[in-house]
């Protein structure tokens, strides 16, 4: 059949148009999630722990009626924990996928790019684990569930100064990593601020294997902990290769100590380590006890920080757009999102998982830490602290 | 003073044992450029492959070190072969240029099956050498770097008795100096670089269980680095002569540290590259390399 390319084109724009209708008509819906995070790639622990965790949320909500009598739809997006991939999906999500919301990124680098999208396109985005300051100071619609970096690394200052009772503190950076610069900062200015002494600050960049270099030169400053604000994958690593070397100080790190692997790569030589952390599963806070429970039955193993934390962002999002009510159904879908987003702002004295939460005027929560002690059948906790 | 000795020899120590891994992975990468004028980018790739062949061996068949070793190379070499085969083999006669981005191309295709398959968390290798540190005088170091250190070494002399002195080893040379007069001399040209590639690839793998076994950690991304610092090492020694990948190695390894001793370790990695570039700019042949005009 033969057609005028004018015919063609009308056709194809009744078709397209056709379609068009299809799509919006099913999207008003649902209320639409996005989640960003890498399941696969270097850091793939963390990406899956938190998918885990907004699923179980999805689910749980969904199974309860959903929001406002919608049924909340999970679209899952894999960044493998690289900046254009995350640009790249941030952007589906906002445009083509039209959602009201997005939970992510995972990686604080891979945040601070998905921010910068989030913002400009005027999506509500929430991240439950990139603790990098910066990552909210974007705008607006940004908000996070985890503690800052400044936080952790404040904490882990006075812990070491005030319970541990050390002075003299080695630091090993991943210079590659803005979290973990970010934290090595922190932790300066505040144990020194505290009358402690910072003896070698040394580096490496994520990836490496061999750090006996560094830790050679550490060791010749004496020092009576090893400050290690890093990832698993490395903290293991260098844990070994301390105590090949003789070394045989307490190590110290953040909230990316908190992995299985960290067990399997560290070995005893990472036993005794503190670090600070979002949760601990000890607690007998309800809602936390419900969650550890719910996450067990539902995929077989404890919840580790990043899932708790994941849960939580769910969590402040259903109940904010719960809140928003009426707003939050506009099919407007600018005037949803901004609807969203204001209730997200006036979260207050939320109970959660991690702790009861307030955001601050820069969208981050304020609430506790806890110090937990790797211990060889897991960690330990040591103690909770207050903002 | 004695302290400040003390952590000198410390540091040479570290510097060594991280040379004889880059020198164990770097001689594969010399060997099948020496013979072929390839780069073979997905050498550091097949080292992956070999660790992960080691650990499946070890873990799932029991296996104890010396046979996981040696089928972690048999399976290598197997790949190596398959690889060269459907992806060089076709380009053999095409601009070195296209064949190098076609390494480049099977480097990023293994690293992305692996992730698919294997997944991107990083393992820890089982202890299957049992581990001893040594305290002289001070200086820490353990049987495993002196393993490593002994197998490069040992390597490095078998692939130059190979290359030198067998029958295979001359052909190998014939091929690198002329192929087509090698041909014509009644020498079986594809069989001696698929020879040659089942031969580097193995000693990559090699590589990767080692390393798997001193560091205990592997995942699918562990080639890069490496890979790239043992062709910096190649390069140095005068890439195509194996001898030199054994001395550009060590000088890595030791600079690299060095550059941490003696100033800040931001700069490591700055000065590894750094490396490259003024051996390329001043001594593009490498230490070694007036042996170059026999190419081998």
């Amino acid at each position: 059949m033969w057609m005028s390319r004018k015919r063609m084109l009308s056709a194809f724009m009744v078709l397209f148009m056709v379609l068009a209708g299809a799509v919006g008509a099913l999207a008003a819906d649902t209320f639409k999630v996005g989640a960003v995070g890498p399941t696969t790639g270097p850091v793939a622990t963390y990406g899956l722990s938190v998918l885990d965790a907004v699923t179980l949320a999805v689910e749980k909500y969904n199974a309860e009626g959903g929001l406002l009598g919608r049924q909340i739809e999970l679209i899952v997006e894999d960044n493998k924990a690289d900046a254009v991939e995350t640009n790249n999906a941030f952007r589906k999500l906002a445009s083509r996928d039209q959602v009201h919301a997005i939970v992510g990124a995972v990686v604080t680098a891979n945040s601070i790019v998905g921010s910068q999208v989030a913002q400009m396109m005027k999506v509500p985005m929430i991240t439950p684990t990139s603790t990098a300051e910066k990552v909210t100071l974007e705008g607006d619609y940004i908000f996070r569930s985890c503690l800052i970096d400044p936080v952790q690394a404040v904490i882990m200052a006075n812990f070491v100064y005030d319970s541990l009772n050390l002075r003299e503190v080695a630091i090993l950076t991943a210079q590659t990593n803005d979290y973990s610069v970010g934290l090595t900062d922190v932790f300066i200015e505040t144990f020194g601020n505290l009358g402690g002494k910072v003896v070698a600050a040394e580096s490496y960049s994520e990836g490496d294997q061999d750090f006996k270099a560094q830790l050679t030169k550490i060791r010749a400053r004496n020092p009576e902990a090893v400050y290690v604000p890093g990832y698993y994958t490395e903290a293991g690593l260098i844990a070994r290769q301390m105590r090949q070397l003789g070394m045989e100080q307490p190590i110290l790190g953040p909230d990316g100590f908190d992995s299985p692997k960290l067990f399997e790569i560290g070995g005893e030589a990472i036993l005794g380590s503190y670090f600070t952390n979002h949760y601990s599963k000890e607690t007998e806070d309800p809602v936390s006890k419900q969650f550890v429970a719910d996450y067990r039955e539902k995929y077989g193993v404890d919840p580790d920080g990043f899932a708790a934390l994941a849960y939580d962002a769910a969590l402040i999002l259903f109940e904010a757009i719960e809140r928003a009510g009426e707003d939050a159904l506009s099919k407007n879908i600018a005037a949803a999102r901004q609807a969203i987003r204001d209730a997200m702002a006036e979260t207050k004295d939320l109970e959660a998982v991690t702790g009861t939460l307030t955001f601050d005027e820069n969208r981050n929560p304020v609430k506790s830490a806890v110090i937990l002690k790797v211990v060889e059948d897991g960690y330990e906790f040591v103690e909770r602290v207050e903002p | 003073m004695a302290a400040i000795i003390q952590e000198i020899i410390q540091q040479l120590v570290n510097g060594i044992s991280l040379g004889s891994i880059y020198a164990l992975i770097a001689l594969g990468y010399t060997m099948v450029y020496g013979i072929i004028k390839l780069i073979n980018f997905a050498h550091g790739d097949i080292y992956m492959l070999g660790a992960f062949i080691g650990f499946f061996a070890i873990n799932i068949f029991q296996m104890s070190f010396f046979p996981a070793l040696i089928v972690a190379m048999i399976v290598a070499a197997f790949f190596g072969v398959v690889i060269e085969r459907l992806a060089y083999r076709p380009l053999r006669h095409s601009t070195r240029i296209a064949a190098l981005i076609t390494a480049i191309g099977v480097s990023m295709l293994i690293q992305n099956v692996a992730l698919l398959v294997w997944k991107p968390d990083p393992r820890s290798f089982p202890d299957v050498f049992p581990f001893k540190s040594y305290k002289i005088w001070g200086v820490y170091l353990d049987n495993r770097q002196l393993v490593i250190l002994g197998v490069a070494l040992f390597l490095m002399v078998v692939l130059h008795y190979i290359v030198r002195y067998t029958r295979m080893g001359r052909a190998m040379r014939a091929v690198a100096l002329d192929d087509d007069a090698a041909r014509l001399m009644g020498i079986d040209v594809d069989r001696v670089i698929s020879f040659t590639f089942a031969l580097g690839s193995a000693l990559a793998a090699a590589a990767g269980v080692l390393v798997g076994i001193y560091y205990n950690r592997i995942d699918p991304m562990m080639g890069g680095m490496p890979g790239l610092k043992a062709f910096v090492a190649a390069v140095l020694g005068g890439i195509g002569v194996i001898p030199g990948a054994m001395i550009g190695g060590l000088v890595m390894g030791v600079a690299e540290v060095a550059v941490v001793a003696l100033t800040t370790s931001t700069w490591k990695d700055a000065v590894a590259f750094g490396i490259l570039i003024i051996i390329l700019l001043l001594r593009p042949a490498g230490i070694l390399g007036q042996h170059e005009r026999e190419k081998v």
